[in-house]
Parts: C-alpha cells; sequence; structure tokens
C-alpha cells in the first residue's frame, strides 16, 4: 500500500517536473514547480522529517515561487518570448541523460554506508522532530548557521543594488 | 518495502530534468526554475539518507541549502530585471556581452 502510493506521488512529482521544462508559459512552468515542491514536501513526511515538509511549503512553495511569479507578471512577457523557446534539444538531451546514467549506475552498484547515528523513527514521535533540528542547529552547527544570516544579508543589500534603475 | 535507492532514483530523475531544462530553455526566468528543482532534487537525497542513516546532519545541511536558494532567488531575480531593463528581453541568447 505504502509503495503504491510512494510510486503516485513519484509519478505526479516527475510529471510536474517534465512540464516544468516543457511548457512555454513561465506561469505554467511555475505552476508545475509549485506542484512538484508539494510532491517532494509529502515525501518528507514520509521519511519522517515533518518540519522540513512545513518549511519545504513555506519557504520554496510559499516565499520563492511568489517572487518568481512576481518578476514573470512584473516583467510581463509577451508573445515575443513563445516563438521559439528551446535551443540544442539533441545536444542537451544527451548530455542529461549522460547524468542520469551516472547516477543510476552508482545507485545500483553501490551500497550506502556512512556515521550511523540514533535518531531512530520513534525518537522523532516521542522527542518532536523541530527539537531535534534545533539542538542540531545552535550546538553542533552554530558557525554555519551565522554564516547563513551573514550570507542572506549581503543578499538582500545586492539584491537592492542590482534592481536599482541607474547601477 | 520503501528502500532509500527508491528515493535517490527519483531525486537522480529529477536532477537530469532540471540538466535538461537549463540546457535547453531560452528564457532566464525557466532556466532559474530548472535549477530550483535540481536543488530540490539534492535536498530529498539529503533527506532520504539521513533518515537512512538515522543521523541528522543531513536535515541540517538541506536548512543551509534552502537559506542559499532563498539568497540565489533573491540576487538572480535582481539581475534578471536589471538586465530587462537595458535589453527588453530575457533571452539567453541575447546575454553575449558583458558591457551594456
Amino acid at each position: 500500500m505504502e509503495l503504491i502510493f510512494f510510486y503516485l506521488i513519484a509519478l505526479v512529482a516527475i510529471g510536474s517536473g517534465f512540464l516544468v521544462i516543457r511548457c512555454q508559459s513561465p506561469v505554467n512552468s511555475a505552476l508545475g514547480l509549485v506542484n512538484t515542491f508539494f510532491c517532494l514536501a509529502i515525501f518528507y513526511v514520509m521519511l519522517h522529517a515533518p518540519f522540513m515538509a512545513a518549511i519545504q511549503i513555506m519557504v520554496y512553495a510559499g516565499a520563492i515561487m511568489v517572487l518568481i511569479l512576481f518578476v514573470i507578471m512584473l516583467l510581463n512577457l509577451g508573445t515575443e518570448a513563445r516563438k521559439r523557446y528551446t535551443h540544442g534539444v539533441v545536444w542537451s538531451a544527451i548530455a542529461s541523460l549522460l547524468v542520469l546514467f551516472n547516477v543510476m549506475y552508482f545507485i545500483k552498484r553501490g551500497r550506502v554506508t556512512g556515521a550511523e547515528g540514533d535518531i531512530t523513527s520513534f525518537t522523532v514521535e516521542s522527542v518532536g522532530h523541530t527539537e531535534l533540528i534545533g539542538k542540531a542547529l545552535f550546538t553542533e552547527f552554530l558557525l554555519p548557521f551565522e554564516i547563513a544570516s551573514i550570507l542572506l544579508l549581503v543578499a538582500i543589500v545586492g539584491a537592492v543594488v542590482l534592481a536599482k534603475k541607474e547601477v | 518495502m520503501i528502500t532509500v535507492y527508491h528515493y535517490m532514483t527519483v531525486a537522480a530523475i529529477l536532477f537530469a530534468m532540471g540538466t535538461y531544462g537549463v540546457l535547453t530553455r531560452r528564457n532566464a526566468i525557466v532556466i532559474f526554475m530548472c535549477i530550483e528543482l535540481m536543488l530540490n532534487s539534492v535536498n530529498l537525497t539529503f533527506i532520504s539518507l539521513s533518515s537512512h542513516l538515522q543521523n541528522m546532519d543531513g536535515q541540517v545541511f538541506v536548512l543551509f541549502v534552502m537559506a542559499v536558494a532563498a539568497a540565489e532567488a533573491g540576487v538572480g531575480l535582481a539581475l534578471i530585471i536589471a538586465f530587462y531593463r537595458n535589453r527588453d528581453s530575457i533571452d539567453v541568447d541575447n546575454i553575449n556581452l558583458m558591457k551594456l
């Protein structure tokens, strides 16, 4: 039952990804991308990471996609963008199939190993996923967290400077 | 039974589709959305491996990937707007000069 559900969601995710790369209108591509983000959020719930699913919907499907849709509406791309919307299809298909073949080769032939922790799905349900993430973020990963805040500050200043009338 | 390899296969397919979109599309905003698709497939790999290894580090890394994606969205869209002001188009085939 769970496997059937997984295949259904995977099919929807890949179909929406296909819409993203094939739709002529950028708005349709953006809606397909939102659909893909929701499917990935369902995957995160199935992987016992509910906080990540919430962040995925709020940050990606909420903030970033609204920003992208806003820019699409702001630029108001008319019919001239629709005449010819792809280039180099054959070589790009070969390159992306090569990427897919490489990754699938490693997935099929390799075995997943690594430093195993002690956070099982039972721990996530009893302690709470947000608390576990918060503890890891504010103790072990404190320096990267601060650096990320500086990165966001730089991005804000850069966006304001770049989008001004006279650069 | 769903294994970690199922999730990684889905992520690999999404990543390859994002690569195809980046290489073929001419609209800069759609290229940008394909980059977001690739970032999300990497996030799915991180979370599936983190869940498989019962280790929290991968999910914390996904938070940082999301922060970088948000910064990239702000700066990238500002660049697209600046380019549209100068050329009245966001076709990447028109981006062939560094100066205005």
